[in-house]
């Protein structure tokens, strides 16, 4: 029996075991909403903006590991679904995306929502395609799914003209894909994984680097065995948080620009620096030609164009972290001994020292404004028995969610690393819900951020996404505020808001509900409120304007050289304001 | 340092896109690049000259072999390699120049591809060396018009000494 373009989308789509589906509609993808329509077996979430479809779609990604999936009209839902693929593609999240096109007959004449698709998403996609026969609708759908979700996972388009999905076809799935250009290499190399191990075994001041790679390829229990076997600290970057338990003596918490002293210091100061699943990325490396100076790197990645980008790399393996850390460890297991604790010892009493010495740290006055970072410590306290997931946006309240929110598993966080996309977290906390309908999922927002995908507000409670969200509310573009206070002499240059709306009513308005803290004594209350509301909630908190995030490496500073706290002209200056001493002793708060 | 990479992709539309996509999107150069089906139809050979140090060719050929439409790529800088390209070079000879003209093709093996009363069209292959001086020496005559296919390259097959290929002939 031969199919329609559109059936057969759907077909693939079941096969590939997609139940979710994030989607708005148009002229050309008409034919594939209304075979949508008369099916039960994929649920179509209608967003309100492309943006909103694609980073639901990366958020569900993030969370479970498997491919998320979008559908966007041609032209303008194209161009507005980009943002998306973007961010997916820097922060590898393997997502795909369908596009519908003006009918083939049609291409190149300039058409009614016509945009060159393909040559719109080529640089930020893993791969693309324009199907142009129906004939080759199912095997393109099946290498879609293939390439988005294997190597290091991306986004790959899928765009199909009107006229192909009307077209019909006979239906079969290609059980497998072979591509002779693309052969991800899996297994490390074997002699390269025993100097790895021998390097590790000589190792005074060894540290694990770890990023975004542990989680996509599962490694977090392979990591955790080899951080325990051989008693390495490690670092994670802001992708890699959750890839190990937050809590955990061994963990150092995040590194880079506002990283904590621990791990910026251990890196600096290591001689073995054993990078997993990360990149080198600047906002970790700082000044590349000082960065670990004393140092080996042995760097294991399964995107080979990873290695020796930013960095050299002493013992470079390709392939995939969990395959690697599983043969690494084995090698360790049978020659690790109590020598290493002893060799490493003064390593430790340094880290230790170090931690001590400069914890991440606030002030929050008992009657004085709410700050941030007491906000999300808060929020962590009082949800982790939950096992929740977090979504952020990008900012300020970006960084102390990383600092404060101590995730213990991977699959936990959703944020937004390389692109650094301001409204991805609501969105994104929306996708990963979809998912798990029954997990608590908050969204930690800036009152900037959460502004640029609000709409979707809509979209969650049509769809019953019972999302938490906690808008840090300073009135400012924060970090573009504090970056101006230290490096563009307090001139708020389009960072002050001016004016924001009234969340709670916001929220009212979309049929969701708002809540306020109005002082500091209200926060645990009103966030137990919202935590036991079953439907998508608003939490605006009001927070101190000034605080800034600390510890911080300016740009292209060295990793060692860390801001701690607000320079003294600065604190005069906002003295003026809430009075932040830290003298002020009994108040100190410390994570 | 110049790098002369080949570059084996599928023959497909597009592809030249890509590729010519991620020497612009990471700031890499190109100085010339060259491509047409190879003797299986489904690929293309493409030989793209570029320059840069270590480290940035290393990137290069990491990321071609990144991408999906390519098969296989060789920085033929670590080989033994030879390489060509063919200049076609439209001249102006007045009557007292022609005779010069096709002295200059003569000596450096050119052909003369087509000819008016006043122009000769002169099709020369060699490497850049060579082709920059044919041009040269015509420059003065009048070039009218140029077109370079830019070059081609292959690595040469490695030479066993005769005697080694004579037993081993002899074993077989």
């Amino acid at each position: 029996m031969k199919l329609t373009g559109a059936e057969i989308f759907i077909e693939c789509l079941k096969r590939e075991g997609v139940k979710t589906l994030f989607a708005l509609p148009g002229g050309v993808v008409l034919k594939i909403f209304d075979t949508l329509h008369q099916q039960k077996d994929i649920e179509v979430i209608l967003t309100r903006h492309e943006q909103g479809a694609g980073h639901m779609a990366e958020g569900y990604a993030k969370a479970t590991g498997k491919a998320g999936v979008c559908l966007v009209t041609s032209g303008p839902g194209m161009t507005n679904v980009i943002t998306a693929l973007a961010d997916a593609y820097m922060d590898s999240v393997p997502v795909v995306c369908f596009s519908g096109q003006v009918p083939t007959s049609l291409i190149g004449n300039d058409a009614f929502q016509e945009a060159d698709n393909i040559g719109l998403s080529r640089p930020c996609t893993k791969y693309n395609f324009l199907v142009k026969d129906v004939n080759d609708l199912a095997a393109t759908i099946k290498e879609a799914f293939y390439i988005a979700t294997t190597g290091r996972p991306g986004p790959v388009l899928v765009d199909i003209p009107k006229d192909v999905s009307m077209a019909k076809a006979d239906f079969t799935y290609p059980n497998s894909v072979s591509i002779r250009g693309y052969n991800p290499t899996v297994e490390g190399n074997k002699w390269q994984i025993k100097q790895a191990a021998e390097a590790i075994m000589k190792a005074k001041k060894p540290i694990l680097y770890v990023g975004g790679g542990v989680v996509f390829s599962g490694a977090s229990q392979e990591l955790l065995e080899l951080a325990e076997m051989t008693q390495i600290p490690v670092d994670m970057t802001l992708m890699g948080l959750g890839a190990f338990p937050g809590e955990h003596p061994l963990s150092m918490g995040m590194l880079g620009m506002h990283g904590t002293y621990q791990a910026n210091m251990a890196m600096h100061y290591s001689d073995l620096v054993i990078a997993i699943g990360a990149r080198f990325d600047d906002r970790v490396t700082g000044k590349v030609s000082e960065f670990c100076p004393h140092a080996k790197v042995i760097h294991v990645d399964i995107d080979p164009t990873s290695i020796r980008k930013n960095i050299h790399v002493d013992i470079p393996i390709v392939g995939d972290c969990r395959t690697v850390l599983r043969e690494l460890n084995q090698i360790l297991r049978a020659t690790v001994n109590g020598e290493q604790k002893d060799l490493r010892k003064p390593w430790w009493d340094q880290i230790r020292e170090w931690q001590q010495a400069h914890p991440l740290t606030y002030h929050q006055e008992k009657d004085g404004p709410v700050k941030p970072q007491q906000v999300v410590k808060r929020l962590y306290e009082l949800t982790k028995d939950r096992d929740p997931i977090v979504a952020t946006d990008v900012g300020q309240h970006q960084m102390w969610a990383a600092q404060y929110f101590k995730l213990a598993k991977p699959n936990r966080w959703l944020t937004s690393g390389g692109l650094g996309t301001m409204g991805f977290g609501f969105p994104a906390a929306m996708g990963a819900q979809a998912a798990f309908r029954d997990r608590l999922v908050l969204c930690i927002a800036g009152d900037g951020s959460i502004q640029m995908n609000m709409q979707e507000m809509a979209t969650a409670v049509l769809s019953k996404l019972p999302v938490k969200i906690i808008i840090l509310n300073n009135g400012f573009h924060g970090m573009v505020r504090q970056w101006q206070d230290l490096f563009y002499e307090g001139r708020y240059a389009s960072s002050n808001l001016g004016t924001t709306p009234d969340f709670v009513k916001l929220a009212e308005a979309y049929g969701a509900v708002g809540l306020r803290v109005k002082k500091v004594g209200d926060l645990d209350a009103v966030l137990k409120e919202a935590l036991a509301t079953d439907k998508p909630v608003i939490v605006d908190v009001p927070t101190y304007p000034y605080e800034n995030c600390y510890p911080m490496i300016p740009a292209g500073g060295c990793n060692h050289e860390m801001i701690l706290e607000d320079p003294p002209e600065l604190k005069m200056k906002q003295s003026g304001g809430a009075k932040v001493t830290p003298e002020d002793k009994d108040t100190v708060l410390t994570a | 340092m110049e790098h002369i990479i080949s570059v084996t992709v599928e023959n497909k539309f597009g592809v030249l896109s890509r590729v010519a996509g991620l020497f612009s999107g990471r700031g890499f150069n190109i100085e010339s690049l060259s491509v047409a089906p190879t003797l299986d139809p489904s690929m293309s050979q493409m030989t793209i000259v570029t320059s840069g140090d270590e480290r940035i060719i290393e990137q290069i050929v990491k990321q071609l072999n990144k991408l999906i439409d390519v098969i296989k790529v060789v920085d033929l800088n670590e080989t033994e390699f030879v390489s060509r390209e063919t200049a076609i070079i439209k001249v102006h000879t007045k009557d007292v120049d022609r005779a010069e003209a096709l002295r200059i093709v003569d000596i450096f093996r050119a052909n003369v591809i087509d000819s008016t009363p006043t122009t000769y069209t002169i099709e020369v292959s060699g490497d850049p060396k060579k082709i920059e001086a044919i041009i040269n020496l015509l420059q003065p005559l009048g070039i009218k018009e140029l077109v370079r296919t830019g070059r081609v390259a292959v690595a040469r097959e490695p030479v066993r000494p005769a005697a080694v290929q004579a037993k081993k002939v002899a074993r077989e």
